[in-house]
């Protein structure tokens, strides 16, 4: 029994690749991520990439490595999925732990469904709406749904168990839909293997797609073939091996040239008995029709209030961020800003920015704040939509002028305990970080309810130089419904989104 | 008309009655001892958590030593061995095989040049001088205000504690306990577990300007061992100040002036905020270390309310003129 084969070598590559994601993972923090390359899947997702081109005309920097996997792909077919992809590896993993089945069931399980054709029309949608400039490619890109499933979700749940990975337990807004959603991901394959896999997956259905032009597939010699159908046993696309092999579906997981007893299967160029492959089965006015209701959607989508038509106060995007257009045009919702914040201050929203803004991120200040010499967030996203920011450029120290504001701090008078409470306190301006401070104080005499003289020092915001980090709101003692709130208005990033005529 | 599911049981015997009724009388048992057991008025079970006490960290009195040394020099490390000389040595205070807890001010994201948190050089060479005189293991913890990791990253504290042989301490939040501080207005609070861990204690402040208390200096850092809900403290801070320094008594104090944050305090942010002193000040009289320090900020003890909260609860002397004292130049 060999061990070099083609299965072994998949085999191995794919625990790599997935012990590499989980790697990147644990490294996306401060005390670790150095130079490495944490984003790197999302970077070499062709989806990711060809979405965020058709929305803004650009192919990103580090996206340019989706060429690889194009190129791969227009070559040896959809080796991505069974070699590379994390989400992918997990499905199959999972569909293995789930179901220990007589060779009967799996070859039932195993073929192909007219189902599997969903991907495409999702892709379609996807692919329409990015040409009209909105980006909802990482609802169902799979590399994003595991990416924020990890981080969000999965890795949070793991420090509350065994307390290694943060020094504060993580906390997110709005998690648990995005942990239901994952288990349902995964349950599914409980109907039949890597269900999300062929059903339901985009990227899958792009480079089933360019897999239309690969000259290197699985082939099947019909005379050596005796069609006892043991190639379906183990097969991950469910692309039909023993008849006409669909080469859209064909993941290359190689399983099927170890399960034929007659090695009639092999991988390559077609040889002169090898069978002729079956085409994508789409309807093409089913396509149309989707597409049509794809574009249909725009203008829906766009005319609602969200943060892009009317500035909403708790809005508040992370600092390197494009203006709210072009930040929706390409935010992914990977999750990996969040992954990487040191505070924990940057929250999935749920409807906040709209439905097109659904789990990008904002920054909740009762639960963290913007660390003021921190550019983290800036440095992971893969698309820009957080462009990569220096320390100077985000403080506003030489060479550059001005800080990034994220917003501005507004006093609650009726809940500040100097203002309200007759109390002495101004944590606020102990805590603000820039220097000459953005809040200060005046002191104010006030006679108590005894009838005793005191003086208070009651803070009030310089709007000249609050950056709205929120780290007076996060400090503030009334934690409960903060005294001190941030709100988005005077932002850097939006032209419009301002109050003071100065600035 | 015999119905479709057609299996009879088989008649009991005696046998099997009493099997049944030995079951029967189990279950009913069972049920009735665990209620017993667990029966309670109450709705759920108050656990009272257990309180914490500071040991003494401090050694005896003498006379033969002064309260307290400065030593102004470029070099920090012949200041500081200027200094602790002087004391008696570091053998006077740390004894061999004793487990030491250093707490200097890491509570910021800033680099050492903006002296928000204490020189990491001489956190070093503390952290050095105990190992020398045979400590098991030095400790270095705080409780950060920014992002811990950053804190002891960026300040220069944790790289120059690990390059020394020192291991640095990160409070999680389950690091916490409740302890006594016996204060007028703080009572029980949470602070780091690692105080109730180790032998000696070492006070590390950096001076720097503070809008409520005025100063943070020695007395100031105790704040730096609460967990909780701490920030309710500036509302009553000069006797917040007091209680924290009454409750927990140092080993001894080295006061970091060597760059001093003498505006925008305690943050900083701007190089123009601190001015260099090449001061370092080690001694056991916090009162009187903070009063003397008050030269960097340009106040007097009058404008420091805690000092002479601090001077009427016996915890020192705020007239270092007349304390036993010596000013070195290195």
């Amino acid at each position: 029994m060999k061990w070099f084969t083609y299965q072994n070598i998949r085999r191995i590559y794919s625990v790599f690749f997935f012990m590499l994601f989980i790697v990147f993972l644990l490294l996306a923090d401060f005390h670790k991520m150095k130079g490495y390359e944490v984003s790197l899947f999302l970077k070499m997702d062709p989806l990711v990439a060809i979405s965020t081109f058709l929305t803004s005309w650009t192919v990103y920097k580090g996206l340019m490595l989706s060429l690889i996997i194009i190129a791969g792909t227009a070559v040896f077919g959809r080796f991505f999925c069974s070699w590379i992809c994390p989400m992918g590896i997990l499905n199959q993993w999972v569909s293995r732990f789930f179901n220990r089945r007589r060779a009967a069931d799996d070859y039932h399980v195993n073929n192909y469904r007219t189902i599997f054709v969903l991907k495409y029309y999702i892709l379609a949608v996807i692919l329409v709406l990015a040409v009209f400039g909105i980006l909802q490619a990482g609802l169902f890109d799979p590399i994003a749904i595991i990416t924020r499933s990890f981080s969000i979700s999965l890795l949070p749940a793991f420090n509350y168990l065994t307390g290694r990975v943060y020094i504060k337990q993580p906390l997110f807004y709005g998690g648990m839909l995005i942990s239901i959603l994952f288990v349902v991901i995964l349950l599914a394959n409980r109907t039949f293997t890597r269900f999300w896999c062929r059903v339901l997956c985009p990227l899958g259905g792009l480079l089933g797609i360019i897999s239309g032009v690969s000259l290197l597939r699985i082939r099947r010699d019909v005379e050596k073939c005796i069609d006892c159908q043991k190639c379906l046993r183990h097969c991950h696309g469910a692309c039909s091996p023993h008849e006409e092999l669909r080469a859209s579906e064909c993941m290359v997981c190689m399983n099927c040239i170890e399960d034929c007893p007659q090695g009639a299967l092999s991988f390559g160029l077609a040889g002169s008995d090898s069978s002729v492959h079956a085409p994508l089965d789409l309807n093409r006015r089913r396509l149309l029709e989707t597409a049509v209701a794809g574009a249909v959607l725009f203008p829906m989508m766009r005319s609602v209030v969200n943060a892009q038509t009317d500035p909403q106060p708790n809005v508040i995007r992370p600092p390197g961020s494009l203006d709210e257009k072009a930040f929706l045009s390409r935010c992914i919702k990977c999750g990996e800003c969040m992954r990487v914040c040191p505070t924990n201050v940057i929250q999935p929203s749920l409807l906040e920015g709209g439905v097109e803004g659904l789990w990008a991120p904002i920054l909740i200040n009762k639960i963290g704040y913007c660390e003021f010499n921190c550019v983290l967030c800036s440095q992971v996203c893969p698309t820009g939509a957080i462009v990569p920011l220096a320390v100077e450029q985000k403080t506003g120290k030489s060479p550059y002028n001005s800080p990034i504001k994220l917003g501005t701090a507004f006093y609650d008078r009726g809940r500040c305990l100097p203002w309200a409470m007759d109390t002495e306190c101004i944590v606020c301006e102990e805590m603000c970080p820039v220097s000459p401070k953005a809040i200060w104080f005046q002191e104010e005499k006030i006679i108590r309810r005894d009838g005793t003289e005191a003086f208070l020092k009651r803070p009030r915001v310089d709007t000249s130089r609050c950056v709205g980090c929120g780290i007076c709101e996060n400090k503030c003692p009334v934690h409960d419904r903060p005294a001190v709130k941030v709100t988005s208005i005077g932002e850097t990033r939006s032209a419009t989104n301002r109050m003071i005529l100065s600035q | 008309m015999t119905s479709k599911y057609s299996n009879k049981k088989k008649v009991t015997d005696r046998r099997g009655f009493i099997k049944k009724m030995a079951a029967a009388g189990g279950v009913i048992a069972g049920a009735g001892i665990l209620g017993g057991i667990f029966y309670s008025n109450k709705p759920v079970r108050g656990e009272k958590e257990k309180i914490f006490t500071f040991k003494t960290y401090r050694i005896t009195e003498s006379a033969r030593y002064p309260s307290f040394v400065t030593a102004k020099g470029m070099d920090v490390e012949k200041a500081l061995s200027a200094a602790i000389d002087k004391l008696g040595g570091i053998t006077r205070f740390i004894n061999k095989g004793e487990k030491v807890l250093i707490k200097p001010n890491v509570g910021w994201d800033r680099q050492p040049e903006q002296a928000a948190n204490t020189n990491p050089v001489l956190v070093g060479l503390v952290v050095k001088q105990c190992l020398d005189a045979g400590a098991s293991e030095v400790w270095v913890t705080d409780v950060s205000i920014n992002d811990p990791y950053r804190s002891f990253t960026r300040s220069g504290i944790e790289a120059a504690v690990k390059k020394a042989g020192g291991k640095v301490k990160y409070t999680t939040e389950n690091d916490f306990l409740q302890t006594d501080l016996k204060g007028e207005v703080l009572k029980t609070w949470l602070v780091s577990r690692f105080y109730h861990e180790v032998d000696k204690v070492i006070n590390m402040p950096v001076v720097k300007h503070h809008s409520l208390s005025r100063a943070s200096i020695s007395m100031k850092n105790w704040y730096g061992i609460l967990g909780g809900r701490r920030n309710r403290l500036h509302q009553d801070i000069h006797t917040s100040i007091v209680d924290l320094a009454s409750a927990i008594r140092p080993t001894f104090t080295v006061v970091d002036a060597t760059r001093v944050l003498f505006q925008n305090g305690p943050t900083g942010g701007n190089l123009a905020d601190v001015s260099t002193h090449d001061t370092v000040i080690v001694g056991t009289d916090e009162v009187a270390l903070d009063s003397y320090s008050l030269k960097y900020l340009n106040l007097t003890v009058e404008d420091v309310p805690y000092l002479g909260m601090a001077v009427k609860r016996g915890l020192g002397v705020a007239e270092w003129e007349t304390s036993n004292y010596l000013e070195l130049e290195v």
